[in-house]
Formats: structure tokens, sequence, C-alpha cells
């Protein structure tokens, strides 16, 4: 066989990471060139420089260094029984592709995992390696994610986060049985004692920063993980509350979920058909309720249905609402800061609009529909000046009334 | 003598700008308007190719501010919103936030005030400007030009050119975004509205460029492409989301945009085929043994299905405490249609006999339901199935377990062991202890007779005697189990 391109390494080497959710490129310290040798910069936001089709953002160059692996996990397109082309990169040759993709402000940085080659540790340096490159050799100052692989020596994995802008642990299920089941060379004790590891020296370092001008910084935008979704049992109340003790044990930044998807040469353990897209968008609402509107997981949890799952016809948010309606309607003029943000279609800037904007004027409906998006989905829910739902918060088809009609968009997803 | 001119209480003023984003100029002129008491009404702001207003009257001087006239009220919000919303291409910028200014002077907490008509305008101005200089730091593509092969360190010779079509004035704001990042590379960004040049160590403008001014390609693309089209996933399909933050309006400058129309239309049929391959297809599984049988005869989700050869079902009572799993029928099971009739069944047979273990109480089936072979000659020679064969086989032998319910499994080699734990594992590690399956039931491990077959003299009496010990600890379990 001939030696393979750069072009077809890379063709192979990135469709294999494309399962990865997380492109995030943000919250990491900020850097710029001036001064210094090389390139790059980040400035706190991250920037997603395309848009796939399939309405992810491209931000970092994301490829696997190699799809090798001797690890056989039944969701895994690289897993080891599986009939699909192999190649590998040298360090170099993804240090090259990095620059020359950076300078044509193609991506924000890279992000690097890899199927597991030789050994967990092998592999391990073999990413430090490129991360090393990067920053020495080249003064690269734009952002790293490394992907870290649990089982590799402890004193790799923090050389790795020496390098890194974030360092990621795939805890991969939502519980043990699926992992053991579909995974079954890995052990989630592993993963989440390489979790906790990485936590602490982020706090030491961090610590260490504040006392020493030079001390190294260790992965400043943090950890993250992800979770596939709908491979396994799992119902959306037992993965929100997995999530929230990684939040807590770990201080992750994000918790990724990945809806399985079908991957070319899959293997029969895996279910039949795959979760719709929304269960995945969903669990990122409820994520985003934990993360930004107080919600508590049991919160999330009480707004499941009777399967353990979400309703995947409203938002979880919405869906609490309709369960506990003698908590509304809020007066837009009198509520707290945390019922508001318990209101149907109201976001957190628009709650902070309305409380600064209320010491000014007492609020009316058209007030309020100049700050949000529909009021139409808000009205059931508040009272204002010139406005009160009167009946229409205990109507019994109050969900059907505010359920958005077939989406246009799953037109294609389905 | 300077006469100072002074403010007419009926004169009517324009104040041209020097530049469409000269936030300074329009500050300064804003600021002694406001202190001469000139109200906005009165006030035209002309930009430099924007329309005159007809209705202003001629060039009456600008009025001067008294020296003892009272400071102007701002507060750093309306700055930091004002510098961002100058640069908005609405020909009616500067006069929305001047009668905001004006309105400052008596609320100075105005800004508070979101529902404001004219505070939720000047917000979207500034919202609008926020996200196309985003979108610019998003979507420049530069492209390489001169490179002298004979210089070693490229990225001083190098120089990268890109085209760029902004939608309101934000060029020369965002020229430090792009410094800060790529402080050591020679640059120029080219716009109809003006253009950057950045030699590395300092910053120079010209006039607006063209599209032709820029080059228009760069090997680098063709890798890029590639990334773009493989980085996508045609199983999860969103054109909306796309749409929504990389509108079409940019996709004429991206060299990867004119990918999306064929992705989009592929992703469906490459889905399909993904699934049909993956043999993802199965419906909801068998509730019955008869089910099961039926549709294993059927079964041609992997090569030895397509094989000249038969299904073959387990055997034994439905609610078997012990299941008996080998790896696959062979030869004369085919013929016969069942499983463990051949030489190896008759090795079983004697050490199940020898352990005091009843075959009709078991049921007794394979991980893999068709037998696989080559042909040669008459013959047709066994072979062992591959990891992924009996992975999909998997399901068959998974159905079955749901409905007898065993209490304790015994696999009999390497793939049988795969077929219950979806990892290979080492026998001779394995055996000997039991091993916990998800469903709570015991799996042990042992060698599979046709191994002892093949073997001859002290190898094959050390192997049977395992395979014997084996057995007699699976007795001695079921018998606990029983008593349970």
């Amino acid at each position: 066989m001939p030696a393979q391109t750069v072009l077809q390494k890379l063709e192979i080497l990135a469709d294999a990471a494309k399962y990865d959710a997380s492109c995030a490129s943000s919250g990491t310290a900020k850097r710029n060139s001036l001064g210094g040798k090389g390139i790059g910069s980040t400035e706190g936001m991250g920037i997603c420089h395309a848009y796939a089709p399939d309405g992810r953002c491209i931000s970092l160059l994301k490829i696997l260094l190699t799809n090798h692996c001797v690890f056989d996990c039944h969701y895994c397109v690289n897993r080891k029984s599986s009939n699909v082309v192999r190649a590998r990169f040298t360090p170099q040759e993804v240090v090259d592709l990095t620059l020359a993709f950076y300078r044509r402000n193609y991506i924000e940085g890279l992000f690097l995992s890899s199927g597991i080659v030789k050994n967990s540790s092998y592999t391990m340096e073999q990413l430090v390696e490129v991360a090393r490159i990067l920053r020495d050799e080249h003064d690269f100052r734009g952002y790293i994610h490394l992907k870290t692989i649990p089982e590799a020596d402890p004193e790799i994995v923090h050389q790795a986060g020496l390098y890194a802008d974030r360092i990621s642990i795939n805890v991969e299920l939502p519980t043990d049985s699926g992992l053991t089941r579909l995974a079954p060379d890995k052990n989630g004790r592993q993963i989440e004692g390489a979790m906790g590891k990485v936590r602490n020296d982020i706090v030491e370092l961090k610590d260490a920063c504040k006392r020493f001008r030079h001390a190294p910084r260790f992965a400043p935008a943090g950890q993250s993980t992800q979770m596939i979704v709908g491979a396994d049992a799992a119902t959306d109340a037992d993965i929100v509350g997995k999530a929230s003790s990684l939040y807590t044990a770990f201080n992750l930044r994000r918790v990724y979920y990945s809806a399985f998807s079908p991957i070319p040469d899959a293997s029969a353990v895996l279910p039949l058909k795959r979760p719709p897209l929304i269960r995945e968008h969903r669990l990122y609402q409820s994520d985003w309720l934990m993360r930004f509107y107080g919600y508590k997981p049991t919160d999330v949890m009480e707004a499941t249905e009777a399967d353990g799952n979400l309703p995947l016809d409203i938002d979880p948010k919405l869906a609490w609402a309709l369960k506990f309606r003698d908590q509304f309607p809020v007066d837009v003029n009198r509520g707290t800061k945390e019922q508001l943000l318990r209101v149907p279609g109201l976001g957190v800037k628009a709650v902070g609009n309305i409380l600064t904007s209320r010491r000014h004027r007492a609020l009316r409906l058209d007030d309020i529909a100049r700050l949000t998006v529909s009021i139409v989905k808000i009205r059931p829910f508040i009272c204002t000046v010139d406005w009160r739902p009167v009946t229409l918060t205990d109507r019994a088809d109050l969900r059907s009334l505010l359920a958005p009609k077939a989406e246009q968009l799953e037109l294609f997803g389905v | 003598m300077i006469v100072t001119p002074l403010a007419r209480s009926d004169a009517s003023y324009r104040v041209e700008l020097p530049a469409p984003d000269d936030f300074e100029f329009w500050r300064d002129k804003a600021r002694a308007l406001v202190q001469c008491a000139i109200p906005p009404d009165r006030i035209a702001w002309i930009e430099p190719g924007g329309i005159g207003d007809l209705f202003a009257p001629g060039h009456v001087p600008l009025p001067v501010p008294a020296p003892d006239a009272p400071p102007v009220r701002a507060s750093k919000q309306f700055l930091s919103l004002a510098k961002n919303a100058i640069l908005h291409s609405d020909h009616n910028r500067f006069s929305v936030l001047y009668d905001l200014l004006w309105r400052l002077q008596r609320n100075g907490r105005l800004l508070e005030d979101k529902a404001d008509i004219e505070v939720r305008q000047i917000e979207e101005l500034a919202k609008n400007v926020r996200r196309d200089s985003h979108k610019m730091h998003a979507f420049v593509r530069f492209r390489l030009v001169e490179t002298d092969p004979h210089v070693f360190d490229q990225l001083t010779t190098d120089r990268y050119v890109a085209w760029f079509e902004p939608e309101h004035h934000i060029l020369r704001a965002n020229a430090g975004f792009f410094v800060r990042r790529f402080s050591n590379m020679h640059w120029s960004i080219l716009t109809p509205r003006g253009s950057l040049h950045w030699d590395g160590t300092t910053m120079s403008e010209g006039p607006p460029a063209q599209r032709a001014d820029a080059p228009d390609g760069d090997p680098m693309e063709d890798l890029w492409r590639k990334y773009y089209a493989s980085i996508f996933n045609p199983a999860r399909l969103k054109v909306g989301a796309m749409l929504k933050e990389m509108p079409k309006k940019y996709w004429k400058n991206m060299p990867e945009a004119s990918l999306i129309p064929a992705l989009v239309a592929d992703a469906q049929s490459r889905e399909a085929k993904m699934v049909a391959e993956g043999a993802l297809e199965f419906a909801e599984r068998p509730e019955t043994l008869a089910a099961i049988d039926k549709a294993i005869h059927v079964c041609r989700k992997c090569p030895i299905g397509q094989l000249d050869n038969e299904a073959v079902m387990g055997e034994g009572p439905r609610n078997a405490a012990l299941m008996i799993v080998g790896e696959q029928p062979g030869d004369q099971e085919d013929r016969e249609g069942r499983p463990f009739v051949g030489p190896a069944g008759q090795v079983l047979d004697q050490h199940l006999h020898k352990a005091g273990i009843d075959r009709g109480t078991a049921y007794v089936t394979n991980a893999v339901k068709h037998f696989k072979f080559v042909q040669r000659g008459k013959r047709r020679l066994h072979q062992n199935p591959g990891a992924k064969e009996v992975d999909i086989c998997r399901w068959w032998i998974e159905s079955e377990r749901a409905i007898v319910k065993p209490k304790l499994v015994l696999a009999m080699g390497a793939s049988a062991a795969r077929g219950m734990l979806g990892k290979t594992v080492s026998i001779s590690k394995v055996r000997g202890a039991p091993m916990t399956l998800e469903d709570g039931s015991e799996l042990w491990v042992t060698a599979h007779p046709s191994y002892l077959l093949r073997l001859e003299g002290s190898a094959r009496e050390e192997q049977e005697r395992l395979f014997a010990a084996d057995l007699a600890a699976v007795r001695g379990r079921l018998d606990e189990l029983a008593e349970n």
C-alpha cells in the first residue's frame, strides 16, 4: 500500500474525531503574540471560525493523532474490532497543519485526541509532544485542548496540563453498568480517579500562581468531560444526576452530551435506533438551567416524565412550569430575580433588563414584549400593570398551546 | 478680532463627519452642542458619502460653548455603547445617539430603562456591530502570497492577504485584534471600505479595495476543505442552526462554503448507508424462543449468514437454570440443525455425565448461530468466527438469555466468552471462578471441548483434568444456587 498523504490522513483522522462534541475555545487566560516569536492569541471569548451543516461550530482543528486503538469500546468507530481504514499522524505533521491553518485564520487552535497505540502512557506522551513542539519550538499562543487518557501515567497527564488550555477525560457513559457493557476495557473508578487528580493539580497551581509570579499555569480553561446519550438505558434523570455530581466533585467547566449517532461498521450490541437529536438538546437546556438559572438537579428531575426522561416536544423550563403552576403567574414588577428566572421564555438577560427597567417605570405588556423574543410564550406566566392571565395559567391544554409546532429544522434530522 | 459664534435660538446646524467611524469627532461636537443647548431636532449629522439632509440650511458655523458652560453628563456605559453603535451603517445613528445624550442630561440613569425605545434602538445597533466584529474575527480567511523559498525563516517573508466585506464600519476598530493575534506575520485585510496593512511592526491604512486585489486561492485550502467535509457528521444534519450563525452572505469569501450544498444533499443517503452497514436495523427484541429461531434463519447481518448453511437454534428447557454456550455449529450440527451433536458434542456429553449434570436440564446453544467454513473439495473446513461476527450475533444470544434467564452460564471457548462479555478474555486467566453478568447471573468460562480433541498425550490429559474440574465446580455451584 502506498504511503498515505497528509490529505488522506486528515480525512481519516478528522472523520474519526467528529463524534467528540466539544469544540469550545473559551474561558482560558488572555494571551497574545506581541513581543513573542510566534503567533496566536486568546481573548476570553472563543471564536467559531465556521459552522458545519450539522450546526456545530468549528473552532479548533479537532483530530486524532491516530485511530489505531487497542481498546474495543462498542460505541466507538475506532474500536479494535472495527474495519475502518487506519491512519497515523506524526507529531510534527499535526504541528505543521495546526500552524498552517492558524496563520490563515481558519482555527483558534488544536483539539487533539487519540486512539490508544502500544499503551496508554506512550500515547499520552505523543499527545504531549505535539503540544510541546507547538508551545516551546513555535511559541504558539493559541488554544490547545488535549484529551487525556485516564490509564496513562499521572506524571505525563500533569505535563499535558502545563501545555494545554483545557484537559478533558471522557466518562463516556452515565452509568457503570453501561460502561462495563459497552466499554469493557475502561474502568469508571480509574476515569474518576484521573479527573480528581487533574482537579487537584488545577487547584494547586492556581493557588501557586497567586503566591509566585512565575508559577506555571495549569490548564487555565479547566477540565471538561463528555457522556454519550442514548447508547445505554440511562434516563435523563440518571444523566442529569450524574452530570451534577461530576460538576461538584471535579469542578468541571462543562459536561458535554453527545447523542449516540450511527457510526460506520457499528457493533451489534448498540441500540437499534439512534435517540432523537432533540434529546441531546433538552439535556443541554437542563444543563443551562442548572448553571445559569439556579435550578437544582432535583428541579430538573421533577420536570421529567414518568419514564424518567425530559419531554421532547417542550423545553425543560416550560415542562417544570407546567408541573408547578401554583408558582405562576409572576408579577414582573414585584417578583424576585429567582422567580423571574423560572418564567418560561425569560432569559437571564431579559430578567436583568426587567430588574433595572422597573426602577424607572411600571412595566406594561408592551415593555416586556420589547425586552423579549416571544411575548405569546411568556404571557400565561406573568402579570404586568395591564395584563393578568386570569384562567390561562390553569388551562388544561396550555401545553399544546405553547409547544412549538413540528420544527422545520428536524425535517432532515429524522 | 475673531468673533465667537454664539448659539442662535432658531438656527439649524450641519455637522459633517470626516469619517463614518470617527467617534472622537462626534463626541467632541456632540459635547459642545449639548453645552450650547442645541436640541436634537436642529442638528443634521452628515457622514462622508451619506445623504445630506434636504431640509438642513446652508453652512451655519457651529456654536462654541461659553467657558462657564456646565459639563456634559455621560456615563461610562453610554460612552462604550456609543463607541460601538457609531460603527453601524445606519445613517440615523449619530442623531439617535445625540438624542440619548440630550436626554441623559436630565436623567443620568436613562440607560437602565431597557424598555425605552431609543435605549433599545442603540443597544440593538451596538449589538449588530459587535456581531459583525465577531464574524470578522471568525470569517476572515488569509491567503498566502510572496513566498521566497530561499529564506529559511518564512514567517518574516511570507505575506498573507484577506478579502472581507464587513456590514458596518468596523475595520479600523478591529485592527488590534489581528495585530495581537498575528503580530509576527505580515498581513493585509482588504475591504470595500478601506484596507489595513501590518508589516510586523507598524500598521498602515489604505484606500477601499476590490476583490480582485486579493489572491484567489491558497494551496492550504484543499486541506481545509477536506477537514471541513470530514468533521461534519452527516447523521446529525441541522442546516438551520448553521445558517443562523453563518448566514449565506458570508459564504462567498469562505473557501469551505462551496462544499455545503453537496454535503447537505448527500447527508441523508450517507446516514442511511451507515445504518444499513452497521446492521442497526433490528426491530424489537424477539419475545419467544420460536421467534428467535425464525429470525436467525433469515439473518444475513454478517458474512457467515451469506454462506450455504442453516442457522442452528439452541435447545433445552425454557426455564433452565444452566445455559451452556459453545462457539458455533460445526459441519454435523449444521446438517442436523441441533447444537453439540458432532465429535465435540460427544466429548461434552461424556464430561457432563461424569460431573453429574443432566444435559436435558440445560439450555445448550452457541455464541454464533451459523457455521463458518471454507470449502475444500467435498469437505467443509471449520473456521473461527471473527470478533465482529461474534459481536453481531451477540444480539441473538442475549435475546435467548433474556427469555431463559439462566442462573448460571457456562461459556466454552474464547468466542463464547466474547459473546457474553463483549471483550476477548484469556481463558486460562478467567477459568475456575465466576464473574457476575449485568442481570446478576453468574458466568463461568472454560475451554471448548473441541480444543481437547485437538490435543494429544499429556497435554490432553492436563486439559481434560482442568475441563472436568470446571464442570465439577459448576455442578457444585448449581446445587448451591438451587438451595437459595
